[in-house]
C-alpha cells in the first residue's frame, strides 16, 4: 500500500484546499476558481444528459432501431440513419487513416526541415480549424458535381470522402504528435543495427506510435459522425426508407444527426421524444468509440 | 512489444468487424430487404403478371376518387428503382408521408427525399436536372421556368394541397383577436411598431415582440407578398426574432408576453392551448384560420402546395406510379402532417393532369 510520491503530493494539495497552511489567499482563491470551473462544465454536461435521458429513455426501444421514419411520432424510427452512420463510421476512417498516417510519417520521419515543409505544416494545422460546413461546400462542389462520374453524385461515397477530408488534418496532427513521442534512441538503435530508414519506420517507430495514432483517429471519427452540416450540404437526403450498406457506396444516404434534425423541426411534440431517443442512440455510439480510444491509450501506450 | 502490437491489431480488426456486422446485420433485423436495383425501365414492363402486391395496391386504389386507367402502370404491378425528390420544407413532410405509404405497397422503390427549400429544389430540378420531382410551396418563378427551358427540362405542375398561414400571439394577449391588413403592415412593415397601443388605439400599453420564419423560408416570402406587396412595401422590419425552425418560433411566442408571430397551420394545431390564433380581416370581416375557412377560400392567408414532375422522368414506371399514387392518397394523409386538403375537384383536376402527362410522356 505504498503511495507514490506524486499521488501523495496531490492528496495533500486537495486537503490543503480549505486550510490556511501558509498559502496566500490568492493561491487558494485560484484553486477554488479552477474547481468551480470544472464543476460548472460537469454540471452543464449532467443537465444535458439528464434532460435528454428524461425525454428520450421512454421512447428508446428496439423498433426505433428497426423501423424507418413515419409521420406518426410513436411509430417512427431511425433505421435508415443508423445504417448510414454505421457505414460512414467504417468508410470514413478507411480512407482518412491510411492517407493521414502516410502524410504524418512523411512529415515527421522523412521530410527535411525547410521552408516548404513548414508551410505545409502550418497549412495542415489551419485546415484542422476550418469550420465543418466549409468541407461540406467542398464536398458539394467537387464530389457531388465535378466528380459525379466517380462518386455517384449524392452518394454514401461522397459523404464518406467529405467526412474523410474533414478529419484528415486532425489525424495528421495526432499522428505526428504520436510519432514525435517515440524517443530518438529507438530510431538511432535501429539505424545503428543496419536497418534502413524505411525499415526503422515500418518496424519500430510506427508500431510504437500506433496507439496514439489510433486514439486520434477514433476521436476524430466520433467527431465526424456527429456532424450534420457537412453531409447535409454534401447531398445527404432527409428521408429514405432503405438501408445504407458498405457494399453499395453509390446509393443515396442519410445519417443519424440528419434524422434527429428532421424530428426536431416537426410540429408534433411527440417527435421531440423520438429526437431525444435518437440522441441517446448517437451518444451511445460516440461513447463506445470514445471508450475504445481510452482503452487503447491506457492499455497500449508506453512511457519511455 | 510484438505481442502487444498483435493484440492491438486484433482489437482493431474486431472493432471494424463489429461495425461492419452492425451495418450488415441491420437489414436482416426485419424482413429481408431486397437489394435495391437501379432504375430499370424494361423490367417493370415484363413482370406485369406478378401479383404479389395486388392486395396492398388495390386497397390504396380504393381510397382514391378515380382509378388510374390510361397509364400502363396499373395496380398490381411491381416496380423498382429510386425516385429523387427535393424542395420545399413545407411540402417535404407531405411527400414523405406519401413515400411512407408507398413503401408499404412498392417496397422495391426507394424514395430519396431532400429538403432544400422551394428555391433550392428548383435549382436542382431545372439546373442540374437530377431530381424527378420538386416540392414547392409556391408556383415556379419566371426565372426558374427560364432555367428549365435553357436546360431542356419540361415539367408538369400538380397541386396537392393547401397550407394556411396562421398568425399567433401569446394567450395572455387577451385584447387582440383579429387584425386587418393595415394593422399587420404596422406590425410587420419596415417601421414596425414595438407597442400594441400603436397598432390600434384601444389596445393597451403592452410591448410587442415579433417572432417569424427566417428570410430563406418560403413562408416569409409568402407573407411579404400577401401582406406587404399590395401596399408597395418591399421589405419587412429587420428587428424580429428569426428562426428556420417553427418550433423555436412557437416556443418564443409561448414564453414572451405580447409576442406576435406567424407560421404554418400545423404548428398552431399542435399547440392550441398554449398559443392563440388570430383571425385575419382582409376587408370582408374577421375570418378565423381553420380547415373549413381555408377550404372554402374565405381565409385569405392560404397558399397552394405543389409538386412538379419532370416529364422525362414519367417514362420511368416508378415515377409515374408514384405520382399516380400520390394523388390517390394525398387527401387521406394530409391532415396527419397538419396541412389542409385541396378540394376534391381540385385533386381530380390534378389527377387528370398527371394522367395526361403520363399518357404523353410515359414509357
Amino acid at each position: 500500500m505504498a503511495i507514490s510520491t506524486p499521488e501523495r503530493t496531490a492528496r495533500r494539495a486537495v486537503a490543503d484546499l480549505g486550510r490556511p497552511t501558509g498559502r496566500t489567499f490568492k493561491e487558494r482563491a485560484f484553486m477554488w476558481l479552477l474547481l468551480v470551473g470544472t464543476l460548472i462544465s460537469l454540471l452543464v454536461l449532467a443537465v444535458l444528459i439528464i434532460d435528454i435521458l428524461r425525454d428520450g429513455l421512454g421512447r428508446l426501444n428496439l423498433s426505433l432501431l428497426t423501423d424507418y421514419t413515419s409521420r406518426f411520432p410513436e411509430e417512427t424510427g431511425v433505421r435508415a440513419g443508423l445504417t448510414g452512420t454505421l457505414s460512414l463510421m467504417v468508410l470514413t476512417p478507411s480512407m482518412a487513416f491510411p492517407l493521414g498516417v502516410a502524410a504524418a510519417v512523411y512529415l515527421e520521419e522523412f521530410a527535411s526541415d525547410n521552408r516548404w515543409t513548414r508551410l505545409l505544416e502550418a497549412n495542415i494545422s489551419n485546415l484542422a480549424a476550418v469550420p465543418s460546413v466549409v468541407y461540406g461546400l467542398l464536398g458539394a462542389g467537387v464530389f457531388v458535381y465535378l466528380l459525379a462520374d466517380f462518386t455517384g453524385g449524392r452518394s454514401l461515397l461522397t459523404g464518406s470522402v467529405t467526412l474523410a477530408l474533414l478529419i484528415l488534418p486532425v489525424i495528421i496532427v495526432a499522428s505526428r504528435e504520436a510519432l514525435r513521442s517515440v524517443p530518438r534512441a529507438i530510431r538511432d538503435a535501429g539505424l545503428a543495427l543496419g536497418a534502413t530508414p524505411l525499415q526503422v519506420t515500418a518496424r519500430q517507430t510506427l508500431p510504437a506510435a500506433l496507439p496514439g495514432i489510433m486514439t486520434g483517429t477514433i476521436l476524430s471519427v466520433s467527431r465526424a459522425i456527429g456532424e450534420t452540416a457537412p453531409i447535409l450540404v454534401a447531398g445527404a437526403v432527409f428521408s429514405r426508407r432503405a438501408d445504407n450498406e458498405l457494399w453499395h457506396p453509390f446509393e443515396a444516404y442519410t445519417a443519424l444527426p440528419i434524422q434527429i434534425y428532421d424530428f426536431v423541426i416537426r410540429p408534433q411534440p411527440e417527435f421531440a421524444e423520438a429526437a431525444a431517443a435518437a440522441i441517446i442512440l448517437l451518444m451511445a455510439i460516440l461513447m463506445v468509440l470514445n471508450s475504445a480510444a481510452i482503452v487503447l491509450r491506457n492499455r497500449y501506450s508506453r512511457r519511455w | 512489444m510484438r505481442m502487444k502490437l498483435r493484440s492491438m491489431l486484433l482489437l482493431l480488426a474486431a472493432l471494424t468487424l463489429f461495425a461492419t456486422a452492425c451495418g450488415g446485420a441491420e437489414p436482416s433485423a426485419s424482413e429481408e430487404a431486397p437489394a435495391p436495383e437501379e432504375a430499370d425501365t424494361e423490367e417493370a414492363d415484363t413482370d406485369a403478371g406478378d401479383t404479389e402486391d395486388d392486395d396492398a395496391s388495390a386497397e390504396a386504389g380504393d381510397e382514391g376518387t378515380e382509378e388510374p386507367t390510361g397509364a400502363d402502370d396499373g395496380d398490381g404491378e411491381t416496380v423498382s428503382g429510386s425516385i429523387e425528390i427535393d424542395g420545399s420544407s413545407t411540402v417535404g413532410p407531405l411527400t414523405d408521408a406519401i413515400a411512407e405509404e408507398y413503401a408499404a405497397v412498392q417496397p422495391d422503390v426507394i424514395v430519396n427525399l431532400g429538403i432544400s427549400g422551394s428555391g433550392g429544389g428548383f435549382e436542382r430540378f431545372c439546373g442540374t436536372g437530377d431530381t424527378d420531382i420538386s416540392n414547392a410551396s409556391r408556383p415556379i418563378a419566371d426565372d426558374e421556368v427560364e432555367l428549365c427551358e435553357e436546360n431542356g427540362i419540361d415539367f408538369t405542375e400538380v397541386r396537392v394541397g393547401t397550407d394556411a398561414l396562421t398568425m399567433v400571439v401569446n394567450p395572455e394577449t387577451e385584447f387582440v383577436d383579429c387584425l386587418t391588413t393595415d394593422e399587420i403592415v404596422s406590425i410587420w412593415g419596415p417601421d414596425g411598431v414595438s407597442n400594441w397601443s400603436e397598432v390600434r388605439d384601444d389596445f393597451p400599453d403592452t410591448p410587442l415582440e415579433v417572432f417569424a420564419p427566417g428570410t430563406d423560408s418560403g413562408t416569409y416570402d409568402f407573407f411579404n407578398e400577401t401582406i406587404l406587396e399590395p401596399s408597395d412595401i418591399e421589405a419587412p422590419r429587420q428587428d424580429f426574432n428569426a428562426s428556420e425552425d417553427d418550433n423555436i418560433i412557437a416556443q418564443g411566442i409561448i414564453g414572451t408576453q405580447g409576442a406576435w408571430g406567424y407560421f404554418g397551420f400545423a404548428y398552431f394545431q399542435e399547440n392550441p392551448e398554449t398559443l392563440k390564433a388570430l383571425a385575419y380581416d382582409a376587408g370582408e370581416g374577421c375570418v378565423e384560420p381553420s380547415i373549413e375557412t381555408a377550404q372554402d377560400d374565405s381565409y385569405k392567408l392560404t397558399r397552394p402546395l405543389f409538386i412538379y414532375l419532370k416529364n422525362e422522368s414519367l417514362a420511368k414506371p416508378e415515377v409515374a406510379d408514384f405520382a399516380t399514387f400520390y394523388l390517390e392518397n394525398v387527401n387521406s394523409v394530409i391532415q396527419d402532417v397538419g396541412y389542409i386538403a385541396a378540394p376534391d375537384d381540385r385533386i381530380a383536376e390534378s389527377q387528370a393532369t398527371v394522367e395526361d402527362a403520363i399518357a404523353e410522356f410515359g414509357g
